[in-house]
């Protein structure tokens, strides 16, 4: 390994739990550089998932019998370890649903429709994912809530005098924003978002998807009142996103779906809403999934996120250093503080063109927009590659990439 | 040739690469008789086709415009080439024909009538060993068939 580069982790032996990362494609390594679309899963969040259904699986919260007991013990232990993951105070506060996408839209719904008023607003940013702009774009169609979005840098970073500006008025209800930008790597400053959302009465939410998965996340210290983050990002399955909401705000607003275990009492007139958590949680729930998803989060925690977040800033720095040496690559977005995501263009080929080249040398890197039409828009590109690092991804890795970006390059030229 | 991307020559054939760099009729048509655009909002593709048609319905020009990925542009270059001077219904015929061409690498129907100009075309043949392209090679022809249905019709190939 190189020298100066010291890993933080012991990369072989965290390899070594991801039994796909040995699979060959087309006789060639696996250079998996697509974490940010959806990660890979260790032995343990598989074997977890697996036990279950082979020890302690039923329906939850409804058995008067002892194995529905188990998995109900198991899936409210998931929620406890979601809660410390997030540093929130109550577990009462976490939310399960399939996805980060779903937990936007139950805030929209709930928060959106239920709380806030016509002639109020709601804003965003340029470079948001399309999960946290098309839910607003519908609240404004059917409820005439006005959508502002703050403008970003050219260095990829949000422009916090237009978000003042935007918020002046005071008739903000809820700023949404991104905690880590799928495609710039740009960290938001979430503190300082918070502070002057509130200043201004406004509630503020963040996507954690990307966030979550590459830095410690503390819900309190935020002062957030909504985040949500998703669990196939962070090691675990497909199938379960996490809204968390502090109490209060979450109690102050209406459900999003309706039917069994979201309601405390139901007569053909009426029904009256369980508590939080249980109000927002119809039907069955993903049980398997908060199993992994519990999983997941042991996994990382035994790592240490400090230790990801150190090995991943050096994985950055390597592979800021080898992209700036390749002629006619252009990154998107250089943020002061980034993450592992790396959005780019290559001036003799089309996105699309390179990731083909890149697949036949065994290279999964992601091509098109990555779900961020508008951002794309901003910077007048039509498409980019992007890499994304996951707690496995090794800097001989990145070296790779960059030498394959290089011949890809050439071929087109 | 690196032995990094082996067997890519199968889709990326010196003629892709040329008609991709270099594409023929890549203009716009003043006197256009049917325009369409066409896009592939997945991966950012995008094109807008014009036809020029004598009296008697056959194509006499066909140009475009547009951007995109290399496969695309290449396709909507060899179509436009291979298009002109056809009657409409031939070029059904050869959408039809590349369709199947593109999606399995090979076009039984392709013998007989328009063989020769079908054969121009067998170059994007390769795309059918990569799914996630074949909608790059489709496009121009999915916006032929818009342009000839009536004209201004937004065509994907989704």
């Amino acid at each position: 390994m190189d020298g100066h580069l010291a890993p933080r982790l012991d990369l072989a032996k965290i390899r070594a739990d991801f039994p796909i990362l040995s699979e060959k494609i087309r006789g060639k390594d696996f250079t998996f550089l697509d974490s940010g679309a959806s990660a890979q899963k260790p032995r343990q969040v598989i074997q977890a998932m697996v036990t279950m259904m082979e020890t302690a699986y039923a329906n939850v919260h409804r058995g008067a019998y002892q194995m529905s007991e188990r998995a109900t013990e198991a899936y409210e232990a998931s929620r406890i370890a979601v809660q410390h993951f997030l540093h929130a105070g109550d577990a009462r506060e976490i939310i399960f649903t399939k996805s980060s996408t779903e937990a936007i839209n139950l805030v929209a719904h709930g928060y959106g429709r239920g709380v806030m008023k016509p002639g109020q607003a709601v804003v965003i940013s340029e470079m948001e994912h399309h999960a946290n702009i098309v839910p607003w774009q519908m609240l404004r169609d059917s409820h005439g809530i006005e959508l502002r979005v703050a403008r970003i840098t050219d260095a990829g970073e949000l422009d916090m005098d237009d978000l003042a500006a935007k918020l002046a008025d005071g008739k903000v209800g809820l700023v949404a924003v991104t905690h880590m930008s799928n495609v710039l790597g740009t960290v938001t400053p979430a503190e300082r978002i918070a502070k002057l959302a509130h200043a201004h009465g406004a509630r503020v939410l963040f996507d954690g998807s990307q966030a979550a998965v590459h830095r410690r996340v503390d819900v309190q210290a935020l002062d957030a009142d909504f985040y949500v983050f998703t669990g196939h990002k962070l090691y675990g399955p497909t199938g379960i996103g996490v809204l968390y909401g502090k109490a209060e705000v979450l109690e102050s607003m209406t459900p999003f779906l309706g039917g069994g275990d979201m309601i405390s009492e139901v007569t053909f007139e009426r029904s009256v809403w369980a508590p939080i958590p249980g109000k927002f949680e119809a039907g069955t729930p993903p049980i398997i999934e908060a199993i992994g998803l519990h999983a997941a989060i042991d996994y990382v925690n035994a790592i240490g996120m400090a230790a990801i977040e150190a090995h991943e800033r050096a994985l950055v720095d390597h592979a800021m250093a080898k992209l700036a040496q390749i002629e006619g690559l252009t990154l998107l977005g250089h943020a002061q503080d980034r993450g592992g995501v790396f959005a780019f263009s290559i001036d003799t080929a089309h996105a699309h063109d390179i990731a083909t080249l890149l697949d036949r040398a065994g290279l999964a890197l992601r091509s098109g927009r990555h779900c961020a039409e508008p951002l794309h828009a901003r910077f007048g590109v039509d498409s980019t590659c992007r890499a994304s690092f996951g707690l496995y991804t090794t800097p001989e890795e990145v070296d790779v990439l960059a030498e394959a970006l290089v011949q890809a390059r050439d071929f087109f030229r | 040739m690196t032995a990094l991307f082996d067997n890519l020559r199968d889709l990326y054939q010196e003629v892709i690469l040329d008609h991709g760099r270099k594409p023929r009729h890549f203009r716009r048509l003043d006197n256009a008789t049917r325009t369409a655009r066409g896009d592939n909002p997945m991966c950012g593709d995008r094109m807008e086709l014009f036809l020029a048609l004598a009296e008697d319905g056959h194509i006499e020009d066909a140009t475009f415009q547009g951007r995109g990925c290399a496969i695309s542009i290449a396709s909507a270059s060899l179509m436009t080439d291979t298009i002109a001077g056809r009657t409409q219904a031939e070029a059904r015929e050869m959408s039809e024909k590349f369709r199947t061409l593109a999606m399995t690498g090979t076009c039984p129907a392709c013998e007989g009538a328009l063989a020769e100009a079908m054969e121009r075309l067998t170059p994007l043949s390769g795309v059918h060993e990569f799914p996630s392209r074949v909608k790059c090679a489709t496009l121009a022809w999915h916006t032929l068939n818009a342009a000839l249905d009536g004209g201004t019709k937004e065509a994907s190939s989704e």
